[in-house]
């Protein structure tokens, strides 16, 4: 079986946080122990709804080293593929369910003299564990915190009641702005950036960051890709001899799941690079979302991220 | 010839570049000897405003070119150990943004890395262009003695007198290559010294 070992679990808390979050905590069903993490480490939770089951990546919160419960925070997509909104509507107290052993795509590098962390909006989870990390042995930090509104700071109250000194928050409503060219301006040397949110806000950092000099080695990020919806296409998987039909709402990588084949993967969010595949042959275009293949691999037309990637065209057939 | 084409070996051994001039706040470029070329080629203006020149001359005449650069600090020092001060000075007062360029010995160079790299800088952040002499700084496997400008291979270790193979395993912690005892299960049988490179 492909994925980090599967744990199962039962939902023991439910906790609207605010109009769009909500947060539950699994414990583990045999009363047992679950494993200490790090901070910025993912579950992969099992959300079987009816004939689909979709696997979402979503960044541990809880404290790294409690091993009682894992808590993630969700936030409802309502234009999404309906992984959230499974969570939000049909996930109930009790329920069991599966999820996987943490995997970090998105560790702290612990030779770095502070850490610099960048959120915005739902992207907060992963500092919430590295924090709590790094306050066991007094780790210098600092995090600036994007929001829309108030009503929608996720955890904003806990962060600045207890670290009203690291904890600077943003409200977009209040034209609030992170001045991220004079906050890089004079960071101490070893100084690593965090930065988990939008898209738009990863690349603005990213660039930013890079036009100041800071080194790439020193600018982290992470941004989990939910697989988009798309047409309808045929997949010939040469290794297995069979012919799969990928759905409007399923990634290519459930639909070979689906049909029973064993593919490997770990983030299922087109950022670890483990269910890369080689294309034997293909006659039509490559939607390549990831970004683990660089630019040349996409236009080469040899490998696909089938996690989040879609193909238009006539035939395709994969090493799988 | 102050170019000189390593031939290719196991990872372990460091690859140098060629330095080029990058965005930053500011800039510190350590050398010694015929780096200083390799400064001069890198030199801009703009660079300049913001940077630290660190100088070992190790008899070659390359003050007065570097001088007039302007840089907005330069300093001159006989060896590195004389320099080291200044250098974890300027590391420990520098912000983020620094852009670091090593060039001259591979001494020189894998020193200032290290000095670079506890200051928190990632090593595949420093750039480094060799220049000039390709003696090594090598480390006894054996005593952990220094023997500093080794150019020949077999050599014998300044501090314990073994006869030492100079190995192509290179220690970033160290900033050094590792001398192991070339006659050790036969005692006094150690084939002639050449240039290590030769």
């Amino acid at each position: 079986m492909s994925g980090a070992e599967k744990i199962a679990v039962k939902v023991t808390e439910i906790v609207p946080v605010n109009e769009l979050v909500t947060r539950f905590k699994f414990e583990r069903i045999d009363d047992g122990l679950l494993p200490t993490f790090s901070g910025g480490a993912h579950t992969v939770v099992e959300m079987p709804d009816g004939d689909i089951t979709r696997l979402n990546p979503y960044s541990l919160m809880s404290d790294p080293m409690d091993q009682n419960a894992y808590t993630i925070s969700v936030r409802r997509d309502d234009e999404g593929r309906g992984g959230s909104l499974f969570m939000h509507n049909s996930v109930k107290m009790g329920d069991e369910m599966t999820i996987s052993y943490p995997v970090n795509l998105f560790s702290l590098d612990l030779r770095a003299k502070k850490h610099l962390f960048l959120a915005g909006g739902i992207g907060i989870t992963p500092f919430l564990a590295q924090i709590k990390q790094l306050e066991r042995f007094n780790g210098n930090w600092e995090l600036h915190y994007a929001c829309r509104t108030p009503s929608l700071g996720s955890y904003v109250d806990e962060l600045t009641s207890h670290h009203p000194n690291e904890a600077h928050i943003y409200y977009d409503d209040e034209n609030e702005k992170i001045d991220l060219v004079n906050m890089l301006d004079g960071q101490p040397l070893g100084t690593h950036l965090y930065v988990c949110g939008p898209k738009g806000m990863i690349d603005w950092v990213r660039k930013t960051a890079t036009a100041e000099g800071w080194p790439r080695e020193a600018i982290h990020y992470e941004e989990f890709l939910a697989p988009q919806p798309g047409k309808p296409f045929e997949v010939k998987l040469a290794v297995s001899n069979k012919v799969i039909q990928v759905g409007e709402q399923e990634s290519l990588l459930e639909a070979i799941e689906r049909a029973g084949v064993d593919a490997p993967y770990l983030c299922r969010g087109g950022a670890c690079g483990q269910c890369e595949t080689r294309v034997i042959d293909y006659t039509g275009n490559f939607i390549h979302r990831d970004h683990w293949l660089d630019d040349d691999e996409h236009k080469s037309g040899e490998k696909i991220m089938p996690c989040v990637s879609r193909f238009e065209g006539k035939t395709l057939v994969l090493d799988r | 010839m102050s170019k000189f084409t390593f031939p290719p070996s196991i990872r372990s051994r460091p690859v140098y570049g060629t330095l080029e001039a990058r965005d930053g706040a500011a800039h510190l470029l350590i050398a010694d000897a015929y780096g200083a070329e390799a400064i001069l080629d890198v030199a801009t203006r703009s660079m300049m405003e913001t940077a630290h020149i660190i100088y070992i001359p190790k008899g070659c005449d390359f003050e007065g070119k570097l001088r007039d650069l302007n840089a907005a600090s330069f300093y001159v020092g006989p060896t590195y150990a004389a320099a080291a001060s200044r250098i974890h000075k300027a590391l420990a007062d520098a912000k983020m943004g620094l852009q670091v360029y090593l060039t001259g010995t591979e001494a020189v160079m894998g020193q200032a890395q290290h000095a670079a790299m506890q200051a928190g800088i990632p090593h595949t952040a420093i750039q480094t262009e060799h220049r000039g002499s390709t003696a090594r700084r090598m480390q006894c496997v054996h005593c952990k003695g220094i023997t500093e400008d080794v150019e020949v291979d077999p050599f014998v270790c300044a501090h314990c007198g073994l006869n030492l193979f100079v190995r192509d395993h290179y220690s970033r912690r160290l900033a050094a290559y590792q001398g192991v005892c070339i006659d050790a299960e036969d005692h006094g049988n150690v084939p002639k010294s050449k240039g290590i490179y030769e």
